[in-house]
């Protein structure tokens, strides 16, 4: 594992901050590259959006914090630094501390997420119990107070319910009340309501936020909709192809995105306001992993690309950062002039 | 919508349809699709909005001969497919063809995308084998897919990739009417907006009618020409998509716009926000009066015991709620507070209605 040198520079505001790192996992025909130098940090209670389509790394950047990832056959590089320790270079039992206590996540499809065989009551007392002294009475208690947290209407009895007599919306509901009864400092939500219908959609979200706002809990947001991380975050992070392309607050970067990416993306969604005609789309799609362009990784789907974006040396390796605390992996992002949403 | 249409106009017309499920002596009868009626015109394309739940896939099996209904009529361009023999309906119904949402599940994965495209053709017995191949490759080209893809397996592509042979399958019959069951659900947006794009192409090319049902309000209304909301087995509103979708005159639909997550955040400000309690109720067990009673913000003692009635409120938009000439009131008394433009605004809803007829 590669080890870089002992200076953190984040400063005592930073939850999470994610420095460089890389990511290889390995199948049948051997070692590939799935995450290529992804910095980003998360504050205490801000939300942050990380958006791209799938295979961009989302889940993955997810799987490498929590540590989720088959340990023979993946390689972690560079730095997750969270409450002074490296999340990298965590031994296991470590890691056992700080998952479900400091670190919690939600996943997409709740009805795998959940134990078959087990009470939902019992799968949250479980979580309680691992992290906290605490009596099997106290614990019921406890889980069926997070289960009442979460808008469920006769929590005492669900409780005893298992996961097959739940509808999805409840299910996600206890997912939820599970990643926040130890009231951790951050939570991983991953597509946490793609699975859903709108309208429980909308509850979810509003439940979601309501908590973690009550727990003082940050969120790092992923998913592939754009109008919920409008909606709801204070950060977003776009990734493209194992990489960061741009970031920034989220008002900034949906009204000026500054990589062709992002334009293109917020671009794609049909909106009733814009009249009927061809939606401009993004041509191709993502590369596979074993056969990655060799400068900018958008090149050849970007309808921007000229010669200097062919070059290697020219996107491989900086950022730029710039006023409003935004960064761009693009080259020429001053000379574009990428259209936005809204004002 | 109306019953002056002419009839050779009209590709699809659904009458009172009622299917169910399950037992009624058991008291386990599903009503999935609950009385609905609709009619398609040709060329024209129809959204289906709904949640999971709402009976919009029952009925787009259904319009497609694959269900049967157990109460009223689907009249295939006048004609009453379930009349016909098990034999006539499997010939009249190659006319008919549906596109599901999954289409990792739609390919045999022993079967290369060309054996599947030209599958359908093989079994109507249509031309030689060389000519179905050209026609298959034809197709594959008119759904930009290289003729390489031809001849990998499924698990070869990508699901853009597969929906588009998908599609390709669907038109080798030379369909009328294609039912669209949630096609673009399980694609990332920027492929979902290429495949909008597709099948507004094909529809010019081809002169197809489509039924295209969604839960994405807003992939509905950007293709639709007239949309139907559907809650629980009921068509609750109809009318031309934009229409619908700017000013809904139902709550549910209303709920369902105010749901959707707003990009523009200027937009997200003026907006009111609607969060509906509850979920859909159990089927076995419907709400009594309204349906749509136990999660509506606006009920009142009335919804608990009486049904609405479906009516027509502005020419072609048709709604089913005890309040929905209450809703048009507010909406035009803001639509006037907001002064000429807002006036101007809804009378030009009002013409495009009277135009889709």
């Amino acid at each position: 594992m590669q080890q870089l040198a002992e200076t953190t520079t984040a400063s005592q505001d930073t939850l999470l901050d994610i420095q460089n790192l890389t990511l290889s996992l390995r199948d049948q025909s051997g070692w590939v590259e799935v995450l290529n130098n992804v910095s980003f940090s998360v504050k205490p209670k801000e939300i942050l959006g990380v958006v791209g389509e799938s295979g961009c790394g989302k889940s993955m950047t997810a799987l490498s914090i929590l540590r989720l990832l088959p340990p023979r056959d993946s390689r972690l590089g560079g730095k997750i630094m969270f409450g002074g320790q490296n999340l990298v270079s965590c031994s296991e039992s470590q890691m056992n501390r700080i998952r479900g206590r400091h670190i919690s996540m939600i996943f997409q499809e709740p009805m795998s997420a959940l134990d078959p065989v087990f009470t939902v009551g019992y799968q949250i007392e479980e979580t309680l119990r691992r992290h906290f002294r605490l009596d099997r009475k106290e614990a019921t208690e406890r889980a069926v107070a997070a289960l009442d947290s979460v808008g469920i209407a006769s929590p005492r009895h669900v409780a005893t319910l298992y996961p097959m007599n739940l509808s999805g919306g409840m299910r996600q509901r206890v997912m939820i009340a599970m990643a926040l009864v130890c009231e951790p400092r951050l939570l991983i939500a991953d597509e946490p309501t793609t699975a859903l219908d709108v309208t429980i959609q909308a509850q979810i979200m509003d439940l979601l936020l309501g908590l973690a706002d009550r727990t003082g809990t940050a969120i790092m947001f992923i998913t592939h909709n754009l109008g919920l991380v409008a909606q709801s975050c204070h950060r977003m992070v776009t990734m493209y192809a194992g990489q960061v392309v741009e970031g920034g607050p989220v008002r900034g970067v949906i009204a000026g995105p500054r990589h062709p990416y992002t334009a293109g993306l917020l671009h794609s969604i049909p909106d009733s306001n814009r009249a009927r005609g061809t939606l401009p789309s993004i041509a191709g799609r993502v590369p596979s992993l074993r056969h990655m362009p060799k400068g900018c990784r958008f090149g050849p789907r970007c309808s921007y690309s000229t010669q200097p974006c062919e070059l290697p040396q020219s996107i491989e390796n900086e950022g730029i950062e710039d006023v409003d605390r935004r960064e761009v992996r693009c080259n020429r992002w001053e000379e574009l002039e990428l259209r936005g949403v809204g004002a | 919508m109306s019953a002056g249409a002419a009839s050779d106009q009209t590709a699809l017309k659904v009458d009172n349809l009622h299917v169910s499920f399950g037992n009624p002596r058991r008291g386990s009868l599903i009503r999935a699709v609950d009385g609905v009626s609709f009619s398609v015109r040709k060329g024209e394309i129809f959204g289906v909005i709904g949640e999971s739940g709402s009976g919009k896939s029952t009925l787009g099996r259904c319009l497609v001969g694959l269900l049967s209904p157990s109460g009223g009529d689907v009249l295939h361009d006048g004609i009453d497919p379930f009349k016909f023999s098990r034999r006539e309906l499997n010939r009249h119904r190659r006319k008919y063809q549906i596109v599901s949402q999954d289409p990792n599940a739609a390919f045999d994965p022993r079967m290369t995308i060309l054996q599947s495209i030209c599958e359908p053709l093989n079994i109507a017995g249509e031309g030689t084998r060389a000519e179905r191949r050209e026609k298959a490759f034809a197709m594959l080209d008119r759904v930009s897919l290289s003729a390489e893809m031809a001849n990998r397996y499924p698990h070869e592509i990508s699901g853009g990739q597969k929906q588009r042979a998908n599609i390709a399958r669907a038109l080798m019959l030379d369909p009328n009417v294609i039912v669209c069951d949630e096609v673009v659900a399980a694609l990332d947006v920027s492929i979902q907006a290429d495949m909008l794009n597709l099948f507004a192409r094909l529809q010019e090319q081809f002169g197809l009618t489509y039924v295209f049902i969604s839960h994405d309000l807003r992939v509905v209304s950007h293709i639709s020409d007239r949309v139907a909301v559907m809650y629980f087995g009921k068509i609750v509103e109809v009318g031309p998509a934009h229409a619908v979708i700017e000013t809904p005159l139902h709550p549910y639909t209303e709920a369902l716009r105010s749901a959707e997550p707003e990009i523009n955040p200027a937009a997200a400000g003026a907006r009111k926000r609607i969060i509906l309690q509850g979920e859909i109720p159990s089927a076995i067990t419907p709400p009594s009066g309204c349906r749509f009673h136990t999660r509506c913000p606006r009920v009142r003692d009335i919804c608990r015991t009486q049904e609405p009635r479906q009516r027509e409120l502005l020419p072609g938009r048709h709604v089913a709620c005890h309040f929905a000439e209450e809703m048009l009131g507010e909406k035009e008394r803001r639509s006037l507070d907001l002064a000429g433009r807002g006036g101007a605004h809804q009378g030009a809803t009002a013409t495009q209605g009277a135009d889709m007829m």
